[in-house]
């Protein structure tokens, strides 16, 4: 098992490299050092020289890959790429172009983050496997046949409507929540109950599907006949067969997305003012702070590895036959 | 008049010609038929199709593109204006001049926010001035309004029905004795009377309002159907070639390339997707603005942009159907038939088309209509980040963007983002119904369960 | 979906008050202040702060020796930690002192020398904590303090100590770093002495030397300590607008203890940087730091209470703003900024009584304002019935659309290329713009000089004669066929070129992609359609959209301009020749060069304002109006919008220090709230009734299955 995991954990690295080299060329190809400092020094009265001093205080003026001017292994660690992209693997995530330091911003923005992400997804997951149960339930009757109908018709609609439609009932028109904004602590409650709720319904067409077709292959299973056959009442089918072993690919995929709730959700809490991972991206993406999106690049592909390897893991646990080796 | 050919007119023509040869391999041939067969005789999917079909003929008409002749100038040498034209906004004629000064609600004959005006006597008075063009026609707004409405409906009903008796009598030859005439007729009558509507009162009325500077909205929406439609397709048209090239020869050959194949599906996918597009459409901006010759008017340069846009998703996006076209590849790599054609010594190349991808299109198939509705939807979230497409474009992004602040105005606005709600639902609702019985007739799996 | 949502009524119904209010209920009735801002501010460093983003924070936090008269107009400068605003001394070249009246070309030298009041303490700060033995508690930093404290206020051990000389001239030398950039060094480079030779010793310094540069061993030629109160600024000849920039953060004191407090390594990866935790002596300090949340100023217990000004404008007495006259500022405990990225939620919640004030933006316009006959403008009855006020302004701030004057198409200062410029400006409707983006808020452009300058002009006499026409006692924009004249006489007769007939299309750089710029977009490229021009927008991202400024590949842009000081040299100077963007980096957008206004430049700049002054401003004015290069926009009119419960509250566009003149009616500020929040359980409850009527056939469906199986 932990030469397993050493294995996954070794190919990961090549991975990491890839993603790294690749976010690095696509940044330093679009922006140069000298946009970045015109960006942050602001429109007013920029001369060429804050420029390049800029660019020296920050480590910019280095070149990209190889550093013909030092000595030894200079060389090589003396550049922008050693600087600003190798590093991360120690989790040196550097400042932003504003001089705050990210790995810092990371850790108090995780918790919002956490507090919409989390919900949503273990509410959501309830709520689709209820939805997808009752349907199967119903299974051959006008109750599941609209239910799909209506499934569909939610899945249609675009996430921003929900997102629009939602703050605007229930922030504006019935003032049950502050329509944006965040407080730490107990105080949160109020502020993340809406944006979880959209979050929930916004996601429960896909999602509720899915698990349906999921639960249906289940229970067109030969076992599953047998089961009935032999005069099993059809709850005790739906529970003790049906869920059962159709909870073994749903939850093995939600280990997979697990460890990504810690980005939040970009749209949903730029909405509502959640001042989590999400907002901080996009902010990053719209500002063009690129040391900021280099390392939420790079934690994006951390968490999805380390989602990869928690989900072989998870196999071995719900499924005996599954042997790491 | 000159014919302009935009990048992504030429590649929807392409997908078009594309699509009724595959229509054509697939009438010759019985086993590719049979699934089809199953997809028509289901009504939801026939109306489905149906609406499909209507909104790819409004995007096929608004990707006619070309630009008129000016009145000859000194020189004698002919030019052209530079306005690109398509033939959907000759079609919608009126429609595009008719622009107000600012909000006007639908079938509103007053604009929707007070002005301040200067009466012949020279006072001055705060009030909602009449608009240029919403029911002109009309003396008396106060009272004659609601009576011409009523018979221009009459008017655009009765005109849609009797266009609707013509086709149902025009394409008897194409139904036939279809199991499914009957959805046919009521989805066209349908069409045919929303259609007859919209065409006996938008050139009297804005139908869906106008917007901030006074465009009809109905007019925005039509142009922006051309654009979800386009990232719809030409993404998959980009994504095609990656996916099922890597894919296959993955599956296929094994070894070293799978290993590549993997190793390159693997990374891209570790990366947040939003991420991935954001930095890769920053990239392009810099290279068209760098590249100003590559386009002449701003209608090219936008609809570039929209060609990269589709690139880039199309990028970001093959790895999910590559990765399924993998797995397939190695099963049916193992199947008797193949391995005994390999055995003989057949050409890889022969058996990759032979054997393989006949056995694995109908994976081809559902992912494209599945991944049709997906990508209608991201085209609206990409532009509210500000990567989507080019913000002089009418798009459903842009539409929702812009709604968005005016539903915090108060009396609310909703006209536009009420248009783009109806239109952009009812176009990911109908791809994605149809995608649903794409599947359930193609996949084996779905198939045995039924 | 069900068992959540009941659970969370009965949450809501748990809490008290209204279940909107975004505070913590700690907060309720006490007096603060609250506020948000849109973007987080970046530097409150005083030597780097240039945004209007920052000013909120740092005009409350630093006191520069000057400041604007509250309540005076025009704006007056009037002492702050000075005792007297400072009348320079003028010295020839040889060192004699010059009378006031003599002419600038004599002058070598300006001395200003700045007396400051006795007795200022700082805020309460580590830096300034010294144990028994007068040592620095925090310096060197003992080991196990910077793993505990995330924030200022976290350090156990705070000092304070008196205002000195020294501390502003030592921020006089932090402008020159390198390290820190200061926007205005360059410009100060020009006027102090010694300046640029304290910024090259600083430069091999910082290059040699890590860690903190103590300032105190370089010295300024231009500025010198007289005494513990006294301190001089030598400036390069005569520069009148210099007494302005005193007024200004970049002038404010900074203690070198501070400095070196900060310079300790580890602190800069703590985010415990002077941009992050600015030290003043002013009304309040910062004590909370979240720029992607909130930050909180708080009363400054040392702070000397200020007496609030006992004069004003004519009408301020009868208006209750002199109510609180020598009373000791400031008067609100705590000042809460919430971030607001979005105006729509800023607005909600301003009209819920969660924000203090408010601009108006142009989508909320209908419902606050209502402009009677004769463009009056007075509350709507819903803002009048909930007690706001409503305060106009027009700001010092000037929008145009600058032609690049190195483009082969739309620049050159010849007869034919000016014509092209003379018909786009007429074509530009900005009455129309005015109407649709702003409800009117703004007066269009006359010349580059927004009114409440010296040197602008009203009426007939103000008017731009290649744009407008005076009729009726009003300007009126001349007519479209005019300016299709104006067209034809450039060579391009209806909008295509005279000899090869090819349409003109002309391009528009942006860096604006937001939701409502398509509509202006949009709006552009239908006014120069009126004149058969293609506009094609070239739309890109701020970077690049900086990159063509600064190469000079732009053609056509928009541009606008906030006074840094009331004076026209602030606005004129963006069309002097060597100020071009490009090649010189200056702020010449236009990159417009005309030796005629250079020259006038040069004369207008240093005189005093007076008959002779205007007659030069005019001169300039007119030649720019006939070049146009800029197609003159608008002046923005500020509306702000505050709650009955803020009082004394006067808009000011140059002070920044507002807040310590303001006093809040907390107990009524509780009453409306309570009234405005009443929460609608109706259309949710309703809602969930819905849904669960929806359930009912599949209740029933479910009954006959079990009826089924049962029999």
């Amino acid at each position: 098992m932990i030469a397993y995991l050493i294995r996954r954990l070794l190919y990961a690295l090549p991975i990491l490299l890839g993603v790294n080299l690749l976010t690095f060329a696509l940044f330093f190809l679009v922006n140069t050092p000298d946009d970045m400092a015109r960006l942050h020094l602001g429109v007013k009265r920029v001369t060429p020289d804050a420029v390049e001093k800029w660019k020296a205080a920050r480590g910019y003026d280095k070149p990209l890959f190889v550093n013909a001017r030092a000595d030894g292994l200079g060389k090589v660690t003396d550049t922008i790429f050693f600087d600003k992209s190798l590093s991360m693997f120690a989790f040196h995530f550097g400042v932003s172009d504003d001089d705050r330091d990210i790995a810092n911003e990371i850790k108090t923005r995780m918790w919002p983050s956490l507090a919409i992400a989390l919900p949503t997804f273990v509410i959501g997951l309830m709520v689709n496997v209820s939805v997808a149960l009752i349907l199967i339930f119903f299974r051959r009757t006008y109750v599941e046949w609209s239910g799909v109908v209506a499934l569909v018709a939610l899945m249609s609609v675009s996430g921003l409507f929900y997102i629009i439609g939602g703050q605007f009932l229930f922030a504006k028109v019935w003032q049950l929540a502050p329509i944006s904004g965040y407080q730490s602590g107990l105080n949160a409650a109020r502020f993340v109950w809406l944006p979880i709720l959209v979050g929930i319904v916004g996601g429960v067409g896909s999602g509720a599907r899915w698990y349906r077709t999921l639960f249906l292959e289940e229970a067109n299973k030969d076992y599953v006949r047998t089961a009935r056959a032999k005069g099993l009442s059809e709850t005790a089918v739906l529970f003790r067969h049906i869920l059962k072993n159709g909870m073994v690919p749903i939850l093995t995929g939600a280990v997979a997305v697990f460890p990504l709730l810690f980005m939040g959700s970009l749209i949903l809490e730029s909405f509502f003012g959640i001042p989590g991972l999400g907002s901080y991206t996009i902010n990053a993406i719209n500002s063009q702070d690129f040391a900021i999106v280099r390392a939420m690049v790079f934690l994006g592909a951390v968490l999805y590895i380390v989602g990869l390897i928690l989900t072989d893991v998870s196999y071995t646990l719900v499924d005996p036959r599954v042997r790491l080796s | 008049m000159r014919p302009v050919l935009l990048w992504t007119d030429g590649l929807i023509f392409l997908l078009v010609a594309g699509l009724i040869a595959f229509v054509v391999l697939v009438r010759r041939h019985e086993h590719l038929r049979a699934p089809w067969r199953k997809v028509a005789a289901n009504p939801v999917a026939v109306a489905a199709a149906i609406v499909l079909l209507f909104f790819t003929a409004i995007a096929i008409l608004d990707s006619v593109h070309f630009r008129l002749a000016l009145p000859a100038g000194p020189s004698g040498a002919v030019h052209y204006s530079p306005e690109v034209k398509s033939v959907l906004d000759v079609l919608s004629g009126p429609l595009a001049e008719q622009q107000e000064k600012s909000y006007s609600a639908p079938f509103a004959t007053h604009l929707f926010s007070r002005e301040t005006v200067t009466l012949p006597d020279g006072r001055q008075l705060r009030t909602y001035p009449r608009l240029r063009y919403g029911g002109a026609s009309l003396h008396d707004p106060e009272r004659g309004r609601s009576g011409d409405i009523l018979m221009r409906t009459a008017e655009g009903l009765a005109g849609g029905a009797l266009v609707w008796l013509m086709l149902w009598l025009g394409l008897k030859p194409v139904y036939g004795k279809a199991a499914s005439r009957r959805t046919i007729a009521n989805t066209l009558l349908a069409l045919c009377l929303i259609s007859g509507f919209l065409v006996a009162l938008a050139t009297h009325y804005h139908v869906f309002g106008t917007d901030k500077v006074g465009q009809d909205v109905l007019y925005i929406t039509l142009k922006s159907i051309r654009t979800g439609v386009l990232i719809g397709a030409l993404t998959t048209l980009v994504t095609l070639p990656l996916s099922i090239g890597l894919g296959v020869s993955a599956g296929y050959f094994g070894g070293r390339v799978d290993d590549a194949v993997q190793y390159l599906y693997t990374t891209l996918n570790a990366i947040p997707g939003v991420l991935l597009i954001a930095a890769a459409v920053l990239i392009m901006q810099t290279q068209l603005e760098s590249h100003p010759g590559w386009f002449e008017t701003g209608t090219e340069r936008a609809d570039l942009r929209l060609l990269f846009l589709c690139l880039i998703l199309g990028m970001t996006s093959w790895t999910g159907l590559a990765r399924l076209l993998r797995g397939e590849t190695l099963k049916v790599r193992e199947l008797d038939y193949v391995m005994a054609a390999r055995a003989f010594g057949v050409s890889d190349v022969r058996i990759l088309l032979r054997h393989i991808l006949p056995n694995i299109q109908h994976i081809v198939l559902i992912s494209v209509v599945m991944d049709f509705s997906g990508l209608v939807l991201a085209e609206a979230v990409l532009s509210y980040i500000g990567v989507g497409v080019d913000p002089t474009m009418s798009s459903f992004g842009n539409m929702i963007n812009g709604a968005r602040l005016e539903l915090a105005r108060e009396p609310v606005v909703w006209w536009q983002l009420a248009a783009a709600f109806v239109f952009m639902f009812v176009l990911v609702l109908s791809a994605n119904l149809f995608a649903d019985s794409v599947q359930d007739a193609m996949d084996p799996r779905s198939r045995r369960n039924a | 979906m069900r068992p959540v949502f009941i659970s969370l009524l009965l949450f809501l119904s748990a809490c008290s008050g209204p279940v909107n209010d975004p505070y913590p209920a700690s907060e309720f009735g006490k007096s603060i202040f609250y506020s948000a801002f849109t973007e987080p501010p970046k530097h409150l460093d005083p030597a780097r702060s240039y945004s209007s983003n920052e000013t909120p924070f740092t005009g409350q936090i630093y006191e520069p020796p000057l400041q604007y008269h509250y309540l005076k107009r025009p704006y007056q400068l009037v002492p702050l930690a000075a005792t007297a605003v400072p009348a320079p001394h003028y010295f020839d070249s040889s060192g004699r002192e010059l009378p006031s009246t003599a002419p600038a070309s004599e002058i070598s030298e300006s001395v200003y020398e700045i007396h400051i009041q006795p007795g200022i303490e700082y805020q309460p700060h580590p830096a300034f904590a010294l144990d028994k033995s007068k040592n620095p508690v925090y310096m060197p930093m003992p080991s196990d303090v910077l793993g505990r404290v995330g924030a200022i206020p976290d350090f156990p051990r705070q000092g304070s100590r008196e205002l000195t000389a020294d501390d502003y001239v030592y921020q006089i030398k932090r402008l020159a770093s390198p390290r820190l950039q200061s926007p205005i060094a360059g410009l100060m480079a020009n006027y102090i002495l010694g300046f640029d030779s304290l910024s090259e010793k600083l430069n091999s310094a910082a290059k040699t030397q890590k860690g903190w540069l103590d300032l105190r061993q370089f010295p300024l030629a231009g500025v010198e300590t007289v005494n513990r109160y006294t301190y001089w600024i030598r400036v390069k000849g005569k520069y009148p607008q210099f007494v302005y920039w005193l007024a200004m953060p970049f002038f404010a004191p900074m203690p070198w203890e501070v400095d070196a407090f900060y310079s300790q390594p580890g602190m800069a990866d703590k985010n415990l940087t002077l941009d992050n935790w600015p030290v003043g002596t002013g009304p309040y300090m910062l004590t909370v730091n979240q720029p992607n949340r909130q930050m909180r100023l708080v009363r400054n217990p040392n702070f000397r209470g200020e007496p609030y000004p006992s004069q004003g404008e004519p009408g301020d007495a009868a208006a209750g703003l002199l109510a609180d006259a020598g009373k000791p500022m400031p008067f609100i405990d705590e000042a809460v900024y919430s971030l607001e990225s979005e105006t729509i939620p800023y607005w909600n919640k301003f009209l819920q009584g969660y924000y203090d004030a408010s601009g108006i933006s142009s989508d909320n316009f209908d419902q606050a304002v209502r402009t009677g006959a004769g463009g009056d403008v007075e509350l709507s009855p819903e803002m009048k019935e909930k007690g706001i006020q409503l305060r106009t302004t027009v700001a010092a701030s000037s929008f145009y659309m600058g032609f690049n004057m190195l483009d082969p198409v739309v620049g050159g200062l010849d007869d034919r290329h000016r014509k092209l410029r003379q018909a786009i400006s007429i074509a530009l409707d900005e009455e129309e713009y005015i109407a649709i983006f702003a409800n009117g808020r703004g007066i269009p452009a006359q010349g580059p000089l927004p009114p409440g300058l010296f040197g602008y002009r009203d009426g007939q006499a103000g008017i731009n004669p290649v744009v407008y026409d005076w009729t009726g006692g009003k300007p009126h924009r001349k007519s479209i066929s005019s300016a299709r004249r104006l067209l034809a006489e450039a060579g391009y007769p209806d909008g295509r070129d005279g000899v090869t007939g090819k349409p003109l299309t002309l391009n528009f750089d942006t860096a604006s992609h937001g939701p409502d710029d398509k509509a202006r977009l949009d709006w552009l490229r239908k006014q120069f359609r009126k004149l058969n021009i293609e506009l094609v927008i070239r739309g890109t991202d701020y970077n690049r959209f900086q990159d063509k400024m600064r190469d000079g590949t732009e053609q056509i842009f928009e541009w606008g301009w906030n006074a840094d000081y009331p004076d026209p040299e602030n606005f004129l100077f963006l069309l002097y020749g060597p100020n071009k963007k490009v090649g010189s980096g200056g702020e010449n957008a236009a990159n417009y060069q005309n030796p005629e206004f250079d020259r006038l430049f040069v004369r207008m700049k240093d005189m005093a304002n007076g008959p002779e002054r205007q007659a030069v401003i005019d001169q300039m004015v007119q030649i720019v109006r006939q070049d146009a290069p800029w197609s003159f926009g608008f002046h923005p009119k500020n509306y702000g919008l505050r709650h009955s419960w803020v009082k004394n509250a006067k808009p000011n566009l140059m002070a920044n220090n507002e807040l310590k003149y303001l006093r809040i009616d907390a107990a009524a500020r509780e009453t409306a709230r309570a009234r405005w929040n009443r929460p609608d359980w109706l259309g949710p409850i309703l809602a969930v009734l819905v849904l669960l009527l929806a359930l009912v056939p599949a209740w029933r469906a479910y009954q006959r299955k079990l009826q089924a199986s049962a029999r």
